[in-house]
Order: structure tokens, then C-alpha cells, then sequence
């Protein structure tokens, strides 16, 4: 088992983002989380990365414990992510900003060889921009690709995409869900938050729903996006 | 690489000052060093990490204390060397229950830090040891003064050129940009942040002890002024604090600026260090040498 997460929960105060909720990938299953705006989807994604730390509940890596361990820790465990809002380095070059998880992973590597890894990043996800410019000079859908250029330095053994695919025109969208078509082939573990069903159909054969922090369906995608609790958990109201 | 040997040969030429300087002039550069000292320390963690520490003179205070207190009793070299260990402890302790306070916070709490020390130092002689003001007689001369800060101003640069090199240079511009991502690709914060606190703050403390024969009479009121903690940062900050360079070039002139003006003005002084200070953090908020990049852009553009 990749990641496991049995009976996570995280509360703000009185609101219960994350209630209990407990699921599972194998080694290299492409994942979707889905749900309404609100559901926890970006919480749940905080937890496994170690931006938010559980107030309940277990969650796995590789069988190791990593619920509440600092972020840096998770991260060289082997888990990279990208940001719901595009986090570029904007002082950095863009080799910098890629060789930073090359340099404090699990590899720490450093000089040549971490501007390699950096530069195989880049290739990767066809960023073809001079690579010694500012990271913070860059367009929004190369900001994007840079994020997951970062994110790929590592050599992540699991990957959290937090709606990566979204504000991307029709020609980029293709291009991204290619991207992570490719990633999927070579076996990285993936699993990812977006909206846009389309992608999520494309990318993604297990889907996972949430609504008001609790797993409302778990299964293959088509099956899923059948079930009445989604269909009323998108739209409002069971009766409508 | 150049930079550092420039840098290097430019201490060279100051240390030859005694040798066609008068008194005063011996005095001016120990300040200028000094300052340049503090300055560069000063910027090297709150430069990249953007935490202002006004606790500048507590190092600095308790650099010349450690030496008002112990020259006496131990050789001047392991006068030096505990002044460095107290400080590096101080730095740990503080460091440790204060970096993860953020922006203002920790602004506030350096500050206090420089005050408490100064009280706590202040009851425990009064209460204590039943003196208020020691003496430090040392058979220093200001050139030995100087020439120790010269060589303290070495290790300086030749520390911010191994830092640049550097993985913790790399984490430390993460850091300034983000910490959240900084984290997320495996840096640990809590560490790096306290190393470089511990860094700056040692060499922070090594300039208060070294240049403290030249007070001959301490007590806290005299070393723990905080117009040391402004003047550190309005240089470093003038100068420009993630740049290398910056903080000499804030901390030269100002320094002669301020010598000036004290001797011109002594009654109106800390008006003319307040508009300064405001001025600065107005006008060039990334510190003279990026103002003169981002002018060097625009011309190029234009072009």
C-alpha cells in the first residue's frame, strides 16, 4: 500500500474540514478527489504533505506513520505536491527553483548534478523558456508547468496535485492531461483534486468523493460519477 | 570569488591605517569596522529570512559584558572564545523559543530580549555582586582593537562566500520566498533558521568583546544602548540586506554620516536618525544596490 489514511479528521475550531475519513492507493493507482467547493478536498491534501497536522487518525506512507510529521520530514519520505495557488519562487531562477527539491530531497543532490536533475525536470514538462530567468517573469500556465517540474525534481514515489488542470485554455488543458498521462505510464503514484470532469475521466480510473469532510463514494470513475449521493452532492439538494 | 578577494585585500589596506592615522582617525575606522561587522552579521539571517532583529545590541552588550567581567581572570584569547560560546548558548536558547514567532512578534521580542538582558545584568550587580560599573583594563592598544576587527572582518567574508556557495545559502533564499514550498521540498526550517541566527549572533557578540577595551568603564546603560540594534539595521537595510555587498555599503557612510551629525547636532541627533530611518524604509525598501539594478533594467528596456 502506497498511502493509506484510516479515520483522518482535522477540526477548525467547530467545523470538521476532515471527519473520519479513511481510503487507500497501491502503488502507482491514479487517484481523483472530488467533491463541492468546501468539502475538505485541500485539507485532506494538507495533511498528507504535512502543511496541516491531524487532530485524529492515522495516515500511512509506504506503511510508515507520517500523520502529523513536519513537512520537510514527508517530503523526503518521498511525497512532492503542487499548490492550489501557483507557489513560483519569484527571486529564483527557474533552475533554482527546480533544483530546490533536488537539493533537499532524498537524493541531496547538489552542483552539477542537481542542475541536471533540474534541467530533466524541465524537459519533462516542456518548459522551453531560458532557464536562467526569473521564476516570477513567467506566464501563468509556465508558472504551472514549473510547479510540477519542482514537484517532479524529487523523484516523488507519490504525487498530490492540487487542481493543477485548472485556469488552463483547451489547447493547454490537452497538452497537461497528456502530461500526467505520461507520469501515470511510469508508474508514479498520483492522486489529484481537480474539477474538470473531462480530466478527471481522461486521468483518473478510481475516483474519491467528498462532501462536508466525509467520503461520500470510493470506486471506479464512471461508476462513481453515477451515484445519486454525487449527483446530489454537486448539484444541492437530494430533491432536485 | 573575486568579490571575497577584493574584500579581502580592501581589509588588508585599512589594517596599514595606524600606521599614518592619528587617534581620531584609529577610532573612525574601529567604528566603521565595527559597524560593517554588525551590519553583515546582521543581514546574513535576517537578510534572506526577513526576520528584523532589533536584538542586535543584547549580542553585542553581552560581548562586551562577558569581557568586562572575565578579562581579569582568563588570558584575552579565551576571553574571546567564551564571549563566542555565551553568545552562541544565548543565540540557541533565544532561538529556539523565538523563530517560530512571526514578523512583528519577533521584532518586538528581539527588542525586549536586549532589555531584559540589560535588567538582568543590571539586578544581578546591584543584588548580587554589589557593583554597578567594572572597569576593563587591558594592555590593548586601538590598533590591536582594530586589528582584531580587521580579522574578524575577514572570517566575515569569507563565511557569506561559503554561505552563497552553499546548500544553506539556496535554502535560506527558499526560505525568503516561501516557506511553505520551503518545507515541502525537504528543508527543514527550524534548523536552518537557527543556524544562522546562532551564526550572525556569535559574530555579533565577538564585535562587542572585541571592541570593548576601548570603554575602559562599562555598565549596562553604556553597552546595552539600543541605538546600536537601529543603526545596524537602517545600515544593512540602506545597503541592502540580501544583497552580499549591501551592508558595507550601508554601514560606511552611515557611519561617518552619524559621526558627523553627533558632533554637529548632539542635541537633535535621534530626530535626524528617525527621518533617516523612515526615509530609507520608504524610498529604498530592497536597499540602494537593488535601486540601482532595477535602474540599470529600465535603461537597458529603454534602450
Amino acid at each position: 500500500m502506497m498511502l493509506e489514511i484510516r479515520e483522518a479528521a482535522k477540526h477548525f475550531g467547530g467545523v470538521r474540514a476532515v471527519d473520519g475519513l479513511s481510503f487507500s492507493m497501491n502503488e502507482g493507482e491514479v487517484v481523483g478527489l472530488l467533491g463541492p467547493n468546501g468539502s475538505g478536498k485541500t485539507t485532506l491534501m494538507n495533511l498528507v504533505s504535512g502543511a496541516l497536522k491531524p487532530t485524529s487518525g492515522e495516515i500511512l506512507f509506504d506503511g510508515v506513520a507520517i500523520g502529523g510529521k513536519r513537512p520537510d520530514v514527508i517530503a523526503k519520505a518521498g511525497v512532492a505536491r503542487t499548490f492550489q495557488l501557483v507557489r513560483v519562487l519569484p527571486s529564483l531562477s527557474i533552475l533554482e527553483n527546480v533544483m530546490v527539491p533536488a537539493a533537499f530531497g532524498r537524493e541531496a543532490l547538489w552542483g552539477r548534478e542537481a542542475e541536471a536533475r533540474a534541467e530533466e525536470s524541465l524537459e519533462r514538462v516542456g518548459l522551453k523558456v531560458s532557464p536562467g530567468k526569473l521564476a516570477g517573469d513567467l506566464t501563468y500556465i509556465d508558472q504551472k508547468r514549473l510547479e510540477l517540474a519542482r514537484a517532479l525534481a524529487a523523484r516523488p514515489r507519490l504525487l498530490l496535485l492540487d487542481e493543477w488542470l485548472a485556469g488552463l485554455n483547451p489547447t493547454e488543458l490537452q497538452e497537461g492531461i497528456a502530461l500526467i498521462r505520461q507520469l501515470e505510464a511510469e508508474g508514479l503514484t498520483i492522486l489529484l483534486v481537480e474539477h474538470i470532469m473531462d480530466a478527471v475521466r481522461a486521468l483518473c480510473p478510481r475516483c474519491v468523493v467528498m462532501a462536508s469532510g466525509s467520503k461520500i463514494a470510493d470506486g471506479p470513475t464512471g461508476e462513481v460519477l453515477d451515484q445519486s449521493e454525487v449527483i446530489s452532492a454537486y448539484l444541492g439538494g437530494g430533491d432536485a | 570569488m573575486i568579490g571575497s578577494l577584493i574584500a579581502l585585500a580592501a581589509l588588508a589596506l585599512v589594517a596599514c591605517g595606524p600606521y599614518i592615522l592619528d587617534a581620531y582617525g584609529i577610532g573612525l575606522l574601529i567604528g566603521a569596522v565595527s559597524y560593517t561587522i554588525l551590519a553583515s552579521a546582521w543581514a546574513m539571517f535576517s537578510g534572506p529570512t526577513r526576520y528584523i532583529s532589533l536584538a542586535t545590541v543584547a549580542f553585542y552588550g553581552t560581548g562586551a559584558y562577558t569581557v568586562a567581567v572575565l578579562s581579569d581572570a582568563l588570558p584575552w584569547p579565551l576571553v574571546l572564545a567564551s564571549a563566542a560560546v555565551i553568545g552562541g548558548v544565548l543565540a540557541l536558547v533565544v532561538g529556539l523559543s523565538t523563530l517560530r514567532l512571526a514578523g512583528i512578534y519577533f521584532v518586538i521580542f528581539s527588542f525586549g530580549l536586549a532589555e531584559l538582558i540589560r535588567q538582568l545584568i543590571t539586578w544581578f550587580e546591584v543584588s548580587v555582586s554589589g557593583t554597578l560599573g567594572r572597569y576593563i583594563f587591558l594592555d590593548l592598544e586601538p590598533r590591536h582593537v582594530l586589528w582584531q576587527l580587521l580579522s574578524l572582518a575577514a572570517v566575515v567574508v569569507l563565511i557569506t562566500g561559503w554561505i552563497h556557495r552553499s546548500r544553506i545559502g539556496l535554502a535560506l533564499k527558499v526560505i525568503g520566498d516561501d516557506e511553505t514550498v520551503a518545507a515541502h521540498a525537504g528543508i527543514n526550517l527550524a534548523r536552518t533558521k537557527l543556524i544562522l541566527f546562532v551564526l550572525s549572533s556569535v559574530l555579533i557578540t565577538l564585535v562587542g568583546a572585541i571592541q570593548s577595551p576601548r570603554w575602559v568603564y562599562v555598565e549596562p546603560g553604556i553597552v546595552f544602548n539600543p541605538q546600536v540594534s537601529f543603526l545596524t539595521v537602517i545600515m544593512a537595510l540602506l545597503g541592502g540586506a540580501t544583497h552580499r555587498w549591501g551592508p558595507v555599503l550601508g554601514a560606511v557612510p552611515l557611519f561617518l554620516l552619524f559621526e558627523w551629525l553627533s558632533a554637529r547636532f548632539p542635541d537633535h541627533f535621534s530626530i535626524i536618525l528617525g527621518l533617516l530611518f523612515i526615509g530609507v524604509v520608504f524610498l529604498l525598501p530592497d536597499g540602494v544596490l537593488a535601486a540601482m539594478q532595477k535602474l540599470r533594467k529600465k535603461k537597458e528596456a529603454a534602450a
